[in-house]
């Protein structure tokens, strides 16, 4: 009987998730103890093709499950049921310092999941699979709403969970490489939260008058947000990551206008000139540059610019007057930020000054600087183009796949706790 | 005060007021808005996972953040390719927790009551209002059904107020992967559904019944199963005395499915509905050009007379007209003129002939055909035969004709034309609507099971030898 006879049963339920949901693969039909290889195939939107496979054994009664079945190799190992798409990596013969993102949140991330005969590493594009399935992965939930902003000069895109609201309101912050990056916000509206994703470093009113944004333009974003008939004006949160936990920590703390219900601040540090703009601010870094250090690698490692953590007060946001909760996600191996040094100066503040109670610190060994949405995989170092400076460099972000795998799905799982506990 | 009195409470005092929709809405909206800054009410948090799934897949649809002991209504609303509103609803109250589970609580009533994690499917019907006779079914299988699952509050008049929460729910029949293929070869018309991967694959041959036309929906969800499936046109509706239904036709398409590149030839089995059950026996007991694999007959029946063309099997039909009753409500209930078909041992197929395993699908409270009667009948034939090992049969109580993927809504009865008079009548096709969906559901996956017996082969040490 040849092998086209025996006819495998592969499939992945739901066929059809959310990002941040997790799948069942099951293989069926194959011959008890039968070795065969379950391979993810992925071609992200700027065309590169990335790979994540797992090796296994059947069951006597012809099954893997691979939920419950160890992974005995491959880009994963052990009981890994999310493995196929956190251990992802560009397939061999790829450009280095490649990042995936996902730039466009109305279609779905395309995953084509095929079981192999043997325990194989390579060459996959090469051969006929025993079967295989397309998987969808999905940022947006049937019924969010995409509305692009652009009333106040603002560049941002507002995320609408479907229903009749009034829902609570987030401000989504994410880092010193700028652009409009929608995905985080898309997933938070599909979890009921309407999200206004901000580009704030190279919005269309920076690219025209060459002048980087104010305060106001955070405020005017609040406001949005607090005046739309669909949003709870007095549930708005702020969600920040690298340099825009240095926004969210200094408008939670001074700003007059926006009052945060609660802040979630990831891989970011308070250390700043106080009285700064946004360009101060990024300056204040800058003149840092010479701390730089590199990897053997030669990769950019950044975390010292901050360090060490000042004593001086007006080089710190004043933690200790914040009135609302702040949870604090940091990588204990970010190189990109001192993060964990800059949580354990936070706590200490907000300690001194009696309002530690409102303070959650999620700490992760081993986990890196990009502390992403659940499965998204883990970038140790990527092409990054500094905003002010327009060098690419090469910049290590830090982490171990595995742990910092494990940090992302804990982190976000915490962090929808707490904006629920907090919002609804 | 909680966001729902404070509502409540506006539009009692802004009634006397308020002579206009837009100007009520503005003034609720005004004081959820002031009600925000003052209340820290909870905000209840509804959810159903997946929100994408095929049709035949269950979901979760739990409902957080309430108070405890609260009464809710959980609410379904899909608006058809033909315009129509479907709708069903349950009636539950949150747990200690301030939680309701439709898979592990009880709906006190709506259109299911007890323990019904799909009720919120299955139990839908047209709103009130609706025309008659409305049958629910997707034509256009590229896109999704949608559905508004919404949480009200209360149980009585829970239409009157704005949902406390809403959420969309898509459900496909096809996988992600699936292609579709039109066909148009060999004078044959039907669409083909190839499942996603190298192959090859098992074939199935798929046709519905008498009320003719082109349906896609179950084999794009056969193909999402793993099956290359044709779904068969064989006759627009109301044109069956007129369609060319040589029983070539049906053989042809059977080795368009059969020769197809992706298709293992050997594995190729057929699968029908109501008349389409009368083909499949047909092909299966008289073709000298067919073999199929395996067979899928539900609702149907072996009265089709040995030689002669389909298109003469309504002459059997028109002959027992006069046998059409008709209930209180003027629906037409057509058993009897199976019944006395089946009584003409000449209008008959010999299933002692049948050389592959079938499975027959029927519901007791058919009344559109005596299917069962024809079960018993067909099995004393297998028997006689030494054939009897060939035969599964699955036969549910309180169960109709239409007996569907599961989670559609029942049908008891719909509109129909009458091939022979082009009457536009209401056909009575029977069932209870809670136990026509739960044969729905067991059949389905029993029907699943024994296509993955007969056509994906097992690899045991048994099969080598």
């Amino acid at each position: 009987m040849d092998r086209k006879q025996c006819c495998v049963k592969l499939s992945v339920q739901p066929s059809r998730g959310l990002m941040d949901e997790k799948f069942i693969v099951l293989v069926q039909n194959v011959w008890p103890g039968f070795q065969l290889t379950v391979h993810a195939l992925h071609q992200c939107e700027d065309g590169h093709s990335w790979e994540a496979f797992g090796h296994y054994a059947a069951d006597a009664t012809g099954t893997v499950n691979v939920s419950e079945d160890p992974s005995l190799g491959g880009t994963y190992s052990g009981v890994e049921p999310m493995g196929l798409l956190w251990s992802l990596r560009p397939v061999p013969g790829s450009k280095p310092g490649l990042r995936m993102r996902k730039m466009n949140v109305q279609t779905p991330m395309e995953v084509t999941i095929s079981v192999y005969q043997g325990h194989q590493t390579e060459g996959f594009v090469d051969q006929v699979p025993l079967a295989g399935v397309l998987v969808e992965r999905w940022y947006m939930a049937p019924g969010v709403r995409r509305i692009p902003i652009t009333e106040g000069g603002l560049t941002a895109t507002l995320f609408l969970p479907p229903g009749p609201g009034p829902f609570p309101g987030l401000l989504d912050l994410w880092g010193g490489g700028g652009k409009l990056v929608e995905y985080r916000a898309s997933l938070l509206a599909s979890h009921g939260i309407a999200s206004l994703a901000l580009d704030y470093l190279t919005p269309k009113i920076t690219i025209e008058t060459r002048k980087m944004v104010g305060i106001e333009y955070f405020e005017t974003a609040y406001r949005v947000l607090q005046q739309h008939p669909q949003v709870f004006s007095s549930r708005i949160a702020m969600l920040g990551l690298s340099f825009g936990t240095s926004i969210t920590l200094k408008m939670a703390a001074y700003s007059e206008v926006v009052k945060l219900r609660c802040a979630v601040c990831v891989s970011g540090s308070h250390v700043q000139p106080v009285d700064g703009s946004v360009e101060q601010i990024l300056g204040y870094f800058h003149k840092n540059g010479g701390k730089t250090r590199f990897s053997e690698e030669n990769e950019a490692i950044w975390r010292d610019l901050l360090l060490p953590i000042p004593t001086d007060s007006s080089l710190k946001v004043d933690v200790g007057r914040l009135q609302c909760p702040l949870l604090l996600v940091v990588g204990e191996d970010d190189q990109n930020w001192p993060a964990y040094e800059s949580a354990m100066d936070m706590k200490e503040m907000m300690e001194r000054a009696g309002n530690s109670h409102l303070l959650t610190i999620l700490s992760y060994p081993n986990a890196g600087h990009l502390i992403e949405p659940p499965y998204t995989p883990h970038a140790r170092s990527s092409f990054f183009r500094t905003v002010n400076t327009r060098e690419k460099m090469m910049a290590l972000w830090g982490g171990e796949t595995v742990a910092h795998s494990r940090a992302q799905e804990d982190a976000w799982r915490k962090t929808l706790v707490f904006l629920r506990e907090n919002l609804f | 005060m909680s966001l729902e009195r404070c509502l409540s409470f506006s539009r009692a005092t802004l009634r006397s007021v308020c002579f206009t929709k837009q100007h009520l809405q503005r003034c609720v909206h005004i004081c959820v808005r002031r009600s925000s800054t003052m209340s820290q009410a909870a905000l209840p948090i509804l959810s159903v996972f997946p929100s994408r799934a095929l049709v035949d897949e269950k979901f979760k649809v739990l409902v957080e953040n309430l108070p405890p002991g609260c009464p809710v209504t959980i609410h379904s609303l899909h608006h058809s390719e033909d315009q129509d509103y479907w709708e069903a609803y349950g009636h539950y109250i949150s747990d200690d927790r301030g939680k309701v589970s439709v898979s592990d609580d009880l709906s006190f009533g709506g259109t299911y009551t007890g323990k019904e994690p799909m009720g919120l499917l299955w139990s839908m019907r047209p709103v009130l209002g609706s025309r008659k006779g409305l049958r629910l079914r997707k034509m256009n299988v590229c896109t999704p059904m949608l559905m508004d699952i919404s949480v009200y509050s209360r149980h009585d008049g829970f239409r009157d107020q704005a949902p406390l929460a809403s959420v969309l729910i898509e459900r496909w029949y096809m996988a992600p992967g699936v292609r579709r293929i039109d066909i148009r070869e060999r004078g044959v018309r039907g669409t083909l559904f190839i499942p996603p991967g190298p192959g090859p694959f098992p074939g199935l041959l798929d046709m519905w019944g008498g009320g003719g036309g082109l349906l896609e929906y179950r084999s794009a969800l056969l193909a999402s199963h793993g099956y290359v499936s044709l779904a068969l046109e064989y006759f627009s509706p109301g044109q069956l005395q007129t369609a060319d239904l040589e029983f070539n036709y049906f053989e042809t398409a059977f080795n368009i499915v059969k020769d197809h590149p992706q298709v293992m030839p050997h594995r190729v089995g057929i699968f029908g509905l109501s008349l389409g059950s009368i083909v499949t026996m047909a092909l299966a007991v008289e073709s000298r050009i067919v073999r199929p694999r395996c067979c899928v007959c539900i609702s149907g029946n072996h009265c089709f007379p040995p030689g002669r063309t389909l298109a003469g099997i309504t002459g059997e039909v028109d002959m027992n007209y006069d046998k059409v009753r008709v209930d209180e409500n003027n629906y037409h209930i057509w058993r009897d003129v199976g019944l006395a078909i089946m009584k003409e041992p000449s209008s008959k197929l010999d299933m002692g002939k049948i050389n592959c395993p079938i499975l027959l699908v029927n519901g007791h409270d058919d009344q559109n055909w005596p299917t069962v009667e024809s079960a018993e009948d067909i099995a004393e034939m297998m028997r006689a035969a030494g054939k009897e090992h060939l035969l599964t049969r699955l036969e549910y109580p309180d169960t109709g004709h239409l007996i569907e993927p599961p989670f559609s809504p029942h049908f008891r009865a719909t509109n129909f034309i009458v091939n022979l008079t082009k009457e536009k009548v209401i056909m009575l096709w029977g069932g209870q609507t809670k136990p026509h969906s739960d044969a729905q559901e067991d059949s389905w996956r029993r029907i699943l099971t024994f296509l993955q017996q007969h056509l994906y082969c097992s690899p045991s040490p048994k099969a080598r030898l």
